[in-house]
Parts: structure tokens; C-alpha cells; sequence
């Protein structure tokens, strides 16, 4: 399966959309080379502020940019574009409804070195309370460039989170990306796992664990967290035994929190696999974080088969 | 020295004043100290300095105003509807569910106003991209935006301060209301931001220091600083909080206090009746 890194297609997709556009701009809290902003950087630096490590100015700047009738993308990690600026995204941008897009980059467990600091486990909860806001999440490198494109296309404030970790493709290159709609991965009988970002090709190797299991498992893709589309939702969910969420971010506020809610009437079991309500920490490597925290596709595959023998 | 405008600036901000107060009305508390501290200075951007046009509010090259410190809106408003941004029957309306007049200033609510504001310190970084952008496309306009001094306490005044003179944002002026009393006491008292001279030069800018309730000063100042290039440019409006109403002025009550049914008339009395002599 080819792999890809997709901070490396977001900044190359950002020169893509700068060529074509005059009105993209593009700001940074010192972590170009991280963020892949870089590439904007050396293809436009008129159109580049450096915005130095100042979040919560980068932020409200961007809304003021964005006032002028450009098309601003900020970025920093996760942690500190969603974390750090909370309350610059929430008035500035949410509250007025302003044309930015912020770009939370090393997300998740992803920045496994760094630690809980610059870890996050709950971007998606907080940027998904705020009204006008959408949430992306892309779960490869293929989705990411649609993704960055749609985002661009859209008016209106969008959170989208990035993965430094290197992913399989998984999402159909002649598949459209379209803000809100679930993607139907691979198709299964018996349980559908609802999952996002890094989680969505550990849930393809829980299917192929599971056929062992005489399992049949259904991968769904969602990576619009808001808005979703509930009826598509319960569309894939229907004749499944059981629903299996899986994301790479705490059960609170995310993931766990749409389908449980969107599924609160539907008498179908329910497992979650996420990060429990807890801090991230420094690691050798990611997959060791995935570990700990109980986001393999053996988790998926144990969850799914609990809920298959729960609906049976 | 007179300035052509004075006559009819002072005359706008009595006006204001009035507006103000009756947007209030009596018995209802309100944050009159601060909107009354710098109701000249608006005055003076609105009806003398600044580029705009209520019948076209999203002229492109018009001048933008932003209230960081939003929690003036009424002189916002006041000057806003004064010019005919909208009808003064909204006054009555002030914080009432659906009312076009917000408790903060609020783009999708109001004509004319430039951004929301209202959760402190974040201003003047909208200010900048604003003047950013539109150095960016060639405009002419300029950016004009209001800080409280107890204001400039949050840590993003000074992150926006660096970007302003890193990038050198000339159509940006920013406008201090010193009135040197924050909501719990006087400034050097509760939270000490001074000194302000000193601290705006350091981060780069070019600063005057004016007489904010003095009209002919504060005109005087904002043309000169149209001539000043390639750094923003602060001026530090040293005013009297509540100014123009006697039993308001410098007094910390008055923040966000309610005047009795004698202090509205009282007001009455100073605004109106001058206001329509003159």
C-alpha cells in the first residue's frame, strides 16, 4: 500500500491553491518547516506572514485579512492553533462567521517526541463546540489535497487537523471530497466502524483481521466531524449488528461523542475505541503511543467483535 | 489653534454624548465612563477624519474603525447612527433579543461596524491583517482602532504590537483611551500599564500624546499623522472617564453604572440643550 506524508501534501496543495488564487494567504507561527508552509513561502512570499510565536495574534490577524476579502490558512501544531487561540478562533473568527482556515499540524499522539505538551487529545472537542465552525479531519494524504481544496472553496471559519504521522492511502482517488458526507471505505456484513484520520487504516487492518473471526467488518470514513451528515450515517449503520467508533483523540467531544449521540435511539451497541480522558506523552515512536493508549486494530477488532456478540 | 472642522466635530460629539446617554436612559446601567471618555476622539474620526460613507458601508477603500475595546459599543453606535448607519428608534432596542444593538459590537448585527470585539485584547490584532490587506491591494484606507488602557494588559496587544511595526503597517493608528481608571479602580492602583510612552516606542511605533477630550487637539493630531510613513502610529488620548457629564467624570462607578431619573435630565440639560443652540 503507498505511503505518504500529509503534511507534505497540505503544504504542496497550498501552492496549488495560491497559484490559482490570488486571494490565499498564508500565515505562520514559526514552524513552516514543520507545518510544510515552507513551500508557500518560496513560491509567495508576498502573500506569506511569518507571524512569529504569537497564536492568539496570528489568529485574530487572519480574521483581519480575511475582512479584506483574502483567504487566509494559519498554521501551527494542533495543540497551540486550537488550543492556544481558543478564544481568537471562538470571537474573532466563529462569532462573525469570517473566511479563515486554520491548520492544526503534528495532531493528535503524532509529535510522539514531543510529548503531552505539543500532543493533542482534544482539538476536536473544543473546535467542534463553537458554533459556524467546521472540523476536518482527512485520513490520508489523497484526502487531505481534496480536502485542503474544498476547505479553500467553502466560506466560512474551518478547523482542519493534520497528522505527522506518514498513512496508507485509503481514500479513492477518483472520489470527491465533499464537506459533511461519510465515505464508505470498504463494505462488511456484520459491524460498522465509524473512524478518522490514522484510525481509518487501522480499522482496514481490523477488517482483515477479523475475517479469522468470521467478522465482516464495514469501514466508514468520517472525516467532516462538523458539519455531518446524520442520514448518511445511519444509511451505513443499517442492517449492522453493532457500531464501532475509532479515532486518534479522546472519547470526549469527538468522534465517540457525533455517533453516540447520532445513534442514542437506535438500540445498536456501541464501543468506542479513543483515547481515555488523559494526557498524551512522550514515546520512541507512534505506534508505541498506539499502543498504550488502546488505538491498534486489535482494539478495533476486540470492540467490534464485543458488539457483534452484544447485537446478535 | 481652530481647525476647519472643530465646530462641527464638537458639535457631533455633544451629540454623541447624547446618544449615549439616552441609549442608557435613566436608572439602567450602562458603560458610560468609557464610552464618554473617548466620544471626541470618535467624533473626530467620523466626522472630520475618516474616509467613509453610510449610504455604501462596504466601500472598499473607505476607513475602518475598530472598538477593541468593545465594551464601549454605545459610542460606537451613537456615532454610527448619527452618521445614518441606522435609525436612532434602535436606541430603545439596546440589548433586547433580536435588537440590532448588541452588548458588543457585532458585524452581523449592526451597519458599520468592522469586527467583533468585546473579549479584550484582541482588537488591534484584526486591526493589523485589516491594514495588512489592504496595503496589500494597493487601497488607499486606513485603519483606526480604539484601546482601553486597562485594556492593553492582555498579552495579545503586545503580540499584535510587534507584528504592526515588523510589518511596518503605516495606514494603522491605534488610539489609547487613557482615562487611567479600569473597571475595579484607577490603572496605577489595581494593574499598573504605565508608562504607555515609553512602552509604544520600544515596540517600534510612532507616538503622540494629546488632550483626548480637546477637539481642535485631537483633530490636529490625527492629520499629523498622516504625514508619519513606514510605522504605525499610537495616539495616547489622555482622558477623563466619563467626561462631559460632571457627576460621572473620573468616577470609577460610572464604568458600567446607572444614572438616577435627576442625573439623566441633568444630562439632558448639558447635551441637549447645547446641542441644539449651537
Amino acid at each position: 500500500m503507498n505511503v505518504q506524508n500529509l503534511r507534505e501534501t497540505y503544504g504542496r496543495t497550498l501552492v496549488e491553491l495560491g497559484a490559482e488564487n490570488p486571494n490565499i494567504v498564508v500565515l505562520e507561527g514559526d514552524l513552516g518547516k514543520s507545518t510544510m508552509s515552507c513551500y508557500f513561502e518560496e513560491a509567495f512570499p508576498n502573500r506569506y506572514f511569518e507571524m512569529g510565536i504569537a497564536e492568539a495574534n496570528m489568529t485574530s490577524f487572519a480574521g483581519g485579512l480575511s475582512l479584506t476579502g483574502k483567504i487566509p490558512f494559519t498554521n501551527s501544531f494542533a495543540a497551540f492553533a486550537a488550543g492556544r487561540a481558543y478564544d481568537q478562533i471562538r470571537q474573532g473568527l466563529c462569532l462573525p462567521n469570517l473566511n479563515v482556515k486554520i491548520v492544526g499540524s503534528s495532531a493528535g499522539l503524532s509529535d510522539y517526541g514531543d510529548g503531552s505538551t505539543h500532543q493533542t487529545v482534544e482539538d476536536i472537542a473544543i473546535m467542534r463546540a463553537i458554533p459556524n465552525l467546521t472540523v476536518l479531519v482527512p485520513s490520508d494524504a489523497i484526502e487531505t489535497r481534496k480536502m485542503v481544496r474544498a476547505m479553500a472553496a467553502h466560506h466560512g471559519p474551518v478547523y482542519m487537523r493534520v497528522t505527522r504521522t506518514d498513512l496508507p492511502d485509503v481514500f479513492p482517488e477518483d472520489q470527491d471530497f465533499v464537506i459533511g458526507k461519510p465515505y464508505l471505505i470498504r463494505d462488511g456484513k456484520d459491524v460498522v466502524v465509524f473512524a478518522n484520520g490514522a484510525m481509518v487504516s487501522k480499522a482496514l487492518e481490523a477488517a482483515d483481521l477479523a475475517i479469522a473471526n468470521n467478522l465482516s467488518i464495514r469501514v466508514v470514513n468520517v472525516s467532516s466531524l462538523k458539519p455531518v451528515d446524520e442520514m448518511a450515517l445511519r444509511d451505513l449503520a443499517q442492517g449492522m449488528r453493532g457500531i464501532v467508533t475509532a479515532e486518534e483523540h479522546s472519547v470526549i467531544g469527538g468522534l465517540a461523542s457525533i455517533i453516540t449521540y447520532v445513534f442514542r435511539k437506535s438500540g445498536l451497541p456501541i464501543e468506542c475505541v479513543g483515547i481515555e480522558d488523559r494526557f498524551g506523552q512522550s514515546a520512541e515512536n507512534v505506534e508505541v503511543l498506539f499502543e498504550e493508549y488502546g488505538l491498534t486494530s486489535k482494539h478495533i477488532v476486540d470492540a467490534a467483535t464485543s458488539v457483534a456478540g452484544a447485537g446478535a | 489653534m481652530r481647525h476647519s472642522d472643530q465646530t462641527k466635530v464638537e458639535r457631533a460629539a455633544r451629540a454623541l454624548r447624547w446618544n449615549i446617554v439616552q441609549m442608557v436612559g435613566p436608572n439602567q446601567k450602562g458603560h458610560l465612563g468609557g464610552s464618554l471618555s473617548i466620544a471626541d476622539v470618535v467624533a473626530a474620526l467620523y466626522f472630520s477624519k475618516m474616509r467613509h460613507d453610510p449610504e455604501n458601508p462596504s466601500w472598499p477603500d473607505r476607513d475602518r474603525f475598530i472598538l477593541s475595546k468593545g465594551h464601549v459599543a454605545l459610542v460606537q453606535y451613537a456615532a454610527l447612527a448619527e452618521c445614518g448607519y441606522f435609525s436612532k428608534r434602535e436606541f430603545s432596542k439596546l440589548k433586547t433579543l433580536g435588537g440590532m444593538l448588541q452588548g458588543h459590537p457585532d458585524i452581523k448585527s449592526t451597519p458599520g461596524i468592522e469586527a467583533n470585539t468585546g473579549s479584550l485584547g484582541q482588537g488591534l490584532s484584526i486591526a493589523c491583517g485589516m491594514a495588512a490587506g489592504l496595503k496589500m491591494d494597493g487601497r488607499p484606507s486606513r485603519v483606526y482602532c480604539v484601546l482601553g488602557d486597562g485594556e492593553i494588559a492582555e498579552g495579545q496587544i503586545w503580540e499584535a504590537a510587534l507584528a504592526a511595526s515588523h510589518y511596518k503597517l503605516d495606514n494603522l493608528v491605534a488610539v489609547l483611551d487613557r482615562n487611567c481608571l479600569q473597571a475595579m479602580g484607577s490603572i496605577v492602583n489595581r494593574f499598573n500599564t504605565n508608562p504607555v510612552v515609553e512602552k509604544w516606542q520600544a515596540f517600534g511605533w510612532h507616538v503622540v500624546e494629546v488632550d483626548g477630550n480637546d477637539v481642535a487637539a485631537v483633530l490636529r493630531a490625527l492629520d499629523d499623522l498622516d504625514l508619519v510613513t513606514g510605522k504605525p502610529k499610537i495616539l495616547i488620548a489622555c482622558t477623563v472617564k466619563g467626561a462631559g457629564l460632571p457627576f460621572a467624570e473620573n468616577n470609577v462607578a460610572f464604568h458600567n453604572g446607572s444614572m438616577t431619573t435627576e442625573q439623566f435630565e441633568m444630562a439632558r440639560q448639558l447635551f441637549c440643550a447645547k446641542a441644539a443652540v449651537s
